[in-house]
């Protein structure tokens, strides 16, 4: 028989405390109040005291709410009867299915052993040039899109997934717009992929703590199709609202803060979640990209600053383009030495003129005449930016990579690129 | 464990630090154990206040409740030191991952914890003291061959003043558990010596008889540090810098190249996929001074981000004290840990769930001095047998937004010998190794002569305001004079502190290959040139660089180095 508590001893933020016995920390709890039932998670134990954050807020809850502790930590489901299916914050049906109750296992399990992680071989290519010839991505890789309210980070980060060749795709949603899950979802079924996706959707609307199970969950769920020999592809958005939730926790945990109101765990909580990314021996692999959207465009803000730390790179959404400064993929060297002979001169050739592209628009704009190698890199920047940047490109790495070769010879003479000259023999367009 | 552990009983949990209510006493520091279920949990000492004690946990406290019992074992958290460490790969309180993973599978079990030192594996040891002999600690009584290296086996570093030999294993094979002498102090007290010992990680080995000051260069091999920032033995230095900025990269190279008989890598709560580059690399890389792989010659201390945060802070400490340990064998030995502001961060971690009042960032007040005393380990000493050992440390800094003025980086550029700051713009820009070749400084000597040197960065200097006037006034608003002042700087810049990661050749320059360039750099800096315009000069010099970047993956001293040497030589004198 489960023993009720029904003295609330103090309701702070969404943190509320009671007094019981033979609680452990981080079990789960639920509590009913007048509006329904909420879960709830230990997250402090002091003496008899037991400090408990509740997932669907604090609001509403009343002294004498019954609260029930569960004798588990969170847990989820994990069989092929996930696959299609949507859930909520909670892992609750959002789709009108059955719950799934079938095959539980808790959630933020041990790391692995570095000892018997692989090094990641495979690229997942994109068709996007941007990510192919300059930031390859790379299976089992953890990024982020770093990109400013209003880009369109949703739409880059569906047609990655829809692009990837990967066994099934999870979605974890965290204070996604109502309109982004449906474009999720009417885009996963428009292309056929929805009957091997799982979705975790925590929406704008919902209450904000709740958001915090939704990594975990998705990771979860992709850890044990991953050992079953699936490659996972994992999207995150925003894990911006995830950082604030843990922001507000912490708070009213009168935790002092690092950064900006951040809690000084900030880093590790997010390092966790990612490193969570992994090319299994033997077995499948688990690739995260997530969304981490920048207050303000600043990248030295505590969330993009803690993320860039943890993360294999980042690609900066910018006017609806990927930045090619400052965009990084940490893992491309493992990939990019065996696709052709001349993708790393390529790729780091074109980002340096284009690094001189940009200091001659500098010039231009300050009035400054223009030197005839000046001319030549406006006219480099203007081709690389609608050639190769334009989001509306897809093409193969291939032909990527050649069409660089063409802008290259049509504006500059081989000695004028710094390209090694065993492969301006081999590649400089004959004219 | 003992059947007389003295016991408390959890009464409170916050993260990963648990309250315990003792009953007889607690030592500050020791270690304890929290028992959950069947899973024994390694915890630490953090605190005593009454009757109650904060522990830092080593591990995930999911689960444990008010009431548990915890056993404290009156040990310090310590390492185990012996032949058999090299090659190895330890997590932060130096349990072996890879038989962990034998053991325990893919994922890291909680409460797992294994010998550090295989057991039952036996070690060729041979006597080089007889009966009667005096030994202070640290001295040794024997030595065991280890990989490429004489193991020594030392009088227990614990062990004050001195011990006659009283009895002494002839040449044979042991384990590291069996005793290979007997001593006697003045007052008659014995002890045994084996090959094993144990130390406590935040104490620092002394056993040796002088500090020397570090003077001679640690030839790293990357250019930009060896001729611009160098880095002595048994020096110390930082590498800050914005994620990104290239300090795990900068610090696989060190390790891979740099000149010193064993390199310890801590990765102290950074990406475990960094680690696993090394685990697989290095067996196949062969070190070309003893012609056997790189990791015979390597431990690495892996404590990585999603692993327990408070075995982050321990980690340095285990790496400091493996690394002192083969100092005493009279072994250059260099520690690199990346990060230590994760170490730092731990560190805050535990001092806000104590609510210790917090000093900038949160940090705690003793973060200064904490970063000092982790710092002054590294060093140049004379041992009692008047050989030298050396330990060089250097740290990468991870600040906050990219941002030096933050407490971690300003305390530990109080402390160390040489600043190898990394730059967000030369990053960016591709512009590798980035370290900033004008904000950086050193305060030991390189092996080129420094009024060359003085010379070189006059140039970039130089270069670098040219290139901000030219922002300003534009390239007419320059004389040609200035112009070629502005390009040699960049081709200098280009061919001479950059440094291609990739190639096998350009990757690593020896010293005597980087004075021969550098001579070679020296004539073009000095060399007056008389260009008729600016587009000419930069139009050789984008050739000279095109030649030079060739030039660079050639083998020294090759038939196709001489060949491209005299193209270049025939270019500067038509110029
Ligand atoms: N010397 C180099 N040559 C070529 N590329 C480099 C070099 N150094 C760094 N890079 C590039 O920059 C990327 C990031 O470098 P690195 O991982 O060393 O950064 P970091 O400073 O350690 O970042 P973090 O603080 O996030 O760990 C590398 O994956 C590589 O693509
Ligand atoms: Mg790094």
């Amino acid at each position: 028989m489960q023993k009720f508590y029904s003295e609330i001893l103090q309701i702070a933020g969404d943190v509320i405390t009671v007094e019981a016995e033979n609680v452990s920390y981080k079990e789960l709890a639920e509590i009913k109040t007048r509006t329904g039932i909420s879960l709830a998670q230990v997250i402090r134990l002091e003496d008899k005291k037991v400090y408990l954050q509740v997932f669907a807020g604090s609001r509403g809850v009343s002294t004498n709410d019954k609260v029930r502790f569960l004798k588990k930590p969170m847990q989820v489901s994990c069989s092929e009867n996930l696959l299609g299916r949507i859930f909520d914050g909670n892992g609750s049906p959002r789709d009108g299915g059955p719950a799934l109750t079938d095959n539980m296992f808790d959630v933020g399990g041990p790391s692995v052993n570095p000892a018997k992680r692989i090094v990641p071989k495979n690229m997942i290519r994109t068709g996007i040039p941007m990510i192919d010839v300059f930031n390859s991505l790379v299976e089992s890789q953890k990024l982020p899109i770093f990109s400013i309210a209003g880009e369109p980070y949703n739409q880059l980060l569906a047609r990655i997934a829809m692009q990837a060749e990967v066994d099934m795709i999870i979605l974890g949603g965290m204070g996604l717009k109502h309109d982004d899950y449906l474009f999720f979802r009417d885009t996963l079924e428009e292309h056929g992929a929805l009957s091997r996706s799982v979705l975790f959707i925590h929406t704008a609307s919902d209450p904000t703590v709740e958001c915090l199970l939704v990594p975990d969950m998705c990771l979860a769920v992709a850890e044990k199709f991953a050992l079953e020999g699936k490659k996972v592809l994992v999207l995150l958005t925003d894990m911006t609202n995830f950082s604030d939730s843990l922001k507000e926790i912490a708070i009213t945990m009168e935790q002092i803060p690092s950064n900006r109101g951040y809690p000084g765990d900030l880093y590790s909580q997010l390092a966790s979640r990612y490193e969570k990314a992994v090319d299994f021996e033997d077995a499948g692999s688990i690739t995260v990209l997530a969304v981490t959207t920048m207050p303000g465009d600043d990248v030295t803000h505590p969330v993009p600053d803690n993320t860039g730390y943890i993360t294999e790179g980042q690609f900066y959404l910018r006017g609806g383009r990927i930045e090619p400064f400052g965009s990084l993929s940490r893992l491309k060297q493992q990939v990019n030495g065996d696709t052709r002979s001349d993708h790393r001169a390529i790729m780091d050739r074109m980002i340096q003129l284009f690094a001189d592209y940009r200091e001659s628009i500098e010039k231009k704009s300050m009035g400054f005449q223009m030197s005839a190698w000046d001319e030549k890199l406006l006219k480099y920047g203007k081709r690389f930016e609608n050639e190769l940047m334009s989001l509306a490109v897809n093409i193969p790495l291939e032909e990527a990579l050649d069409l660089g070769w063409k802008i290259l010879s049509d504006i500059f003479d081989p000695t004028e690129t710094g390209m090694k000259e065993s492969l301006i023999a081999e590649y400089w367009p004959k004219k | 464990m003992k059947a007389d552990l003295r016991k408390g009983k959890v009464v409170g949990v916050n993260g990963n630090m648990v309250a315990v209510e003792f009953e007889d006493n607690v030592m500050q520091n020791e270690v304890a154990y929290i028992n959950v279920g069947d899973e024994k949990l390694k915890a630490e000492v953090i605190r005593v206040k009454g009757k109650r004690t904060d522990l830092q946990v080593f591990e995930d406290t999911v689960g444990i409740k008010v009431g548990d019992i915890a056993e404290f074992t009156g040990e310090l958290l310590s390492v185990e030191l012996g032949p058999g460490l090299l090659g190895k790969v330890y997590d932060g309180l130096q349990n072996p991952l890879n038989r962990l993973a034998e053991k325990y599978g893919f994922f890291l079990k909680r409460g797992a914890y294994l010998d550090a030192l295989e057991e039952g594996e036996e070690w060729e040891f041979t006597p080089t003291v007889k009966i009667g002999d005096k030994l202070f600690a640290g001295e040794k009584v024997g030595t065991v061959p280890e990989k490429i290296f004489e193991h020594r086996i030392m009088v227990p570093f614990k062990l004050q003043g001195q011990w006659e030999i009283v009895e002494i294993s002839p040449k044979g094979k042991y384990t590291v558990d069996k005793v290979v002498a007997k001593i006697k102090n003045e007052e008659g007290r014995t002890s045994d010596v084996t090959m094993l010992q144990k130390w406590p990680v935040k104490v620092p080995i002394e056993a040796y008889s002088k500090k020397l000051k570090p003077v001679d260069p640690l030839v790293t091999k990357i250019r930009i540090i060896d001729t611009l920032v160098p880095v002595a033995i048994g020096g110390t230095f930082c590498t800050p810098g914005p994620f990104g900025a290239g300090k795990t990269v900068l610090q696989h190279l060190l390790s891979r190249h740099a000149e010193v008989d064993i390199v310890i890598v801590a990765a102290c709560g950074e990406r475990a996929g960094e680690v696993v580059e090394i685990l697989e690399e290095f067996p196949e890389l062969i070190d070309p001074k003893t012609g056997k792989s790189l990791m015979e010659r390597t431990i690495i201390i892996c404590n990585t981000s999603s692993m327990p945060v408070a075995a982050r802070e321990s980690s340095v400490y285990t790496g400091a004290t493996l690394a002192e340990y083969y100092r005493q064998m009279g072994l250059n030995v260099f520690l690199l840990a990346d990060s230590t502001s994760r170490w730092a961060q731990a560190m805050r971690e535990m001092s806000g769930r104590l609510e210790e009042i917090p000093g900038e960032e949160a940090f705690p007040a003793y973060l200064e001095s904490r970063i000092a005393s982790f710092y002054e380990r590294a060093g140049l000493v004379k041992l009692r047998d008047g050989s030298k050992g050396s330990l060089t440390i250097g740290g990468a800094v991870s600040p906050a937004g990219g941002n030096f003025e933050e407490p971690v980086t300003q305390a530990t550029l109080k402390v160390v010998g040489a600043f190898h700051g990394l730059s967000r713009d030369r990053a960016n820009a591709r512009k590798y190794p980035s370290i900033d070749p004008l904000d950086s400084w050193s305060k030991y000597t390189s092996f080129i002569e420094s009024d060359k040197v003085a010379n070189a960065v006059a140039i970039l200097r130089k270069s670098q305001s040219v290139g901000q006037m030219m922002k300003v006034v534009g390239e007419e608003g320059i004389s040609n004079e200035e112009f070629v002042e502005f390009l040699k700087g960049e081709f200098f810049d280009a061919v001479y502190l950059q440094q291609n990661a990739f190639d096998k050749i350009d990757e690593a320059t020896t010293s005597d290959r980087q004075k021969y360039m550098f001579a070679i750099m020296d004539e073009i800096i000095e060399k007056k040139f008389k260009f008729t315009s600016k587009d000419i000069a930069r139009r050789f010099f984008q050739e000279l660089r095109q030649s030079f970047i060739t030039f660079n993956t050639l083998e020294f001293d090759s038939d196709e180095f001489k060949k491209r040497e005299s193209e270049i030589r025939k270019k500067l004198s038509d110029a």
